[in-house]
């Protein structure tokens, strides 16, 4: 019995290493190298088998979609640009309205002071964020950078 | 596709794809970094899934493909590999006396070999895929899934009898 089974998996074997063994065939090797008693001309191809069977164990634990990095700043993005647009539409309606007539024909002394205070305000404020724009892009491209390597 | 349903999709074979990365790329924190660069490259393009009849064998050969470029580009940067050749006969002794039981043995023989033959065995000898998948995630032709499959254990039998009948550990 023993011996029979011994010439079957001899023959495995010989399959096996030709890569003419089905996957049941190789699921018969496996199982006959994960036993104690192998016999003894035999005993150096255990090992290969044991360790196929050990690899399988082998499992992925962190998560499977990791969170996207970078989303917030994609966002505050957008929003900056739109509001560039609105300011320039702004900007040329503004510029359109003074062709048309003088300002002074249109306003006060004193509403014309407070628009170009608040305009001035406007300014100033703007240049703030197109600074940090600046700063974030040179952020953005060394971030890129690493993760590119 | 909702991610929930993504998550099923791909939870039946996401060790597989680990698996392979870390036979390629060995260290198991560039293994796992790839597997999720993979997984999520294969969350963006969820729309066109449905369309895959194979998502499983698709991933593979995202993981395949994504490690080797890995690979390449590595060896691109450091220019110690060009001298590799040379240094390996030195160190591989150093290896042989690392491995500490024959089973570990297998894996440091693995390690020595080309890359396509570690896929075939890795997906045949552990994931038992059937050759036709193989030769699909791999993109060989059938034949020569077998021929690698063939020379890459028959490597691993030659290293395994040297050590069997010299007993070097």
């Amino acid at each position: 019995m023993e011996s029979y089974k011994t010439d079957k998996i001899e023959q495995l074997l010989e399959k096996y290493f030709e890569a003419d063994t089905t996957a049941f065939e190789e699921a018969d090797l496996r199982a006959y190298f994960s036993q104690d008693t192998v016999a003894e001309h035999l005993e150096q191809y255990a090992p290969m088998f044991q360790y196929f069977s050990k690899e399988k164990e082998e499992r992925f634990t962190k998560e499977v979609l990791k969170p996207k990095t970078g989303t917030s700043r994609r966002i505050w993005y957008s929003w900056v640009s739109i509001a560039a647009i609105v300011l320039l539409l702004v900007g040329a309606y503004f510029k359109t309205s003074m062709a048309s007539s003088t300002l002074e024909d249109e306003y006060t002394q004193e509403e014309i002071a407070a628009a170009q205070e608040a305009l001035s305000l406007l300014s100033i404020n703007f240049n703030k964020g197109a600074g940090q724009i600046v700063y974030l892009e040179e952020f953005e491209k060394n971030t890129n950078r690493f993760l590119d390597n | 596709m909702q991610q929930t349903e993504f998550l099923t999709i791909v939870m039946p074979f996401k060790d597989k794809l680990f698996r392979l990365a870390k036979r390629l790329l060995v260290s198991k924190e560039e293994a796992e970094d790839a597997t999720q660069e993979v997984l999520l490259k294969l969350w963006s393009k969820n729309k066109k899934m449905e369309g895959y009849n194979n998502v499983e064998a698709f991933a593979m050969t995202m993981t395949k493909n994504f490690c080797l470029d890995r690979l390449k580009s590595k060896q691109a940067a450091n220019l110690k590999l060009v001298h590799s050749n040379y240094t390996d006969n030195d160190s591989s002794l150093d290896k042989k006396l690392e491995a500490t039981d024959s089973v570990s043995w297998v894996q440091k023989i693995m390690e020595e070999l080309p890359e396509q033959q570690k896929m075939v065995l890795q997906l045949r000898d552990v994931e038992q895929y059937e050759y036709e998948e193989i030769s699909e995630m791999l993109e060989m032709k059938p034949t020569a899934v077998r021929v690698a499959l063939s020379r890459a254990r028959k490597a691993v039998r030659e290293e395994l009898t040297k050590k069997h009948n010299y007993g070097i550990v």
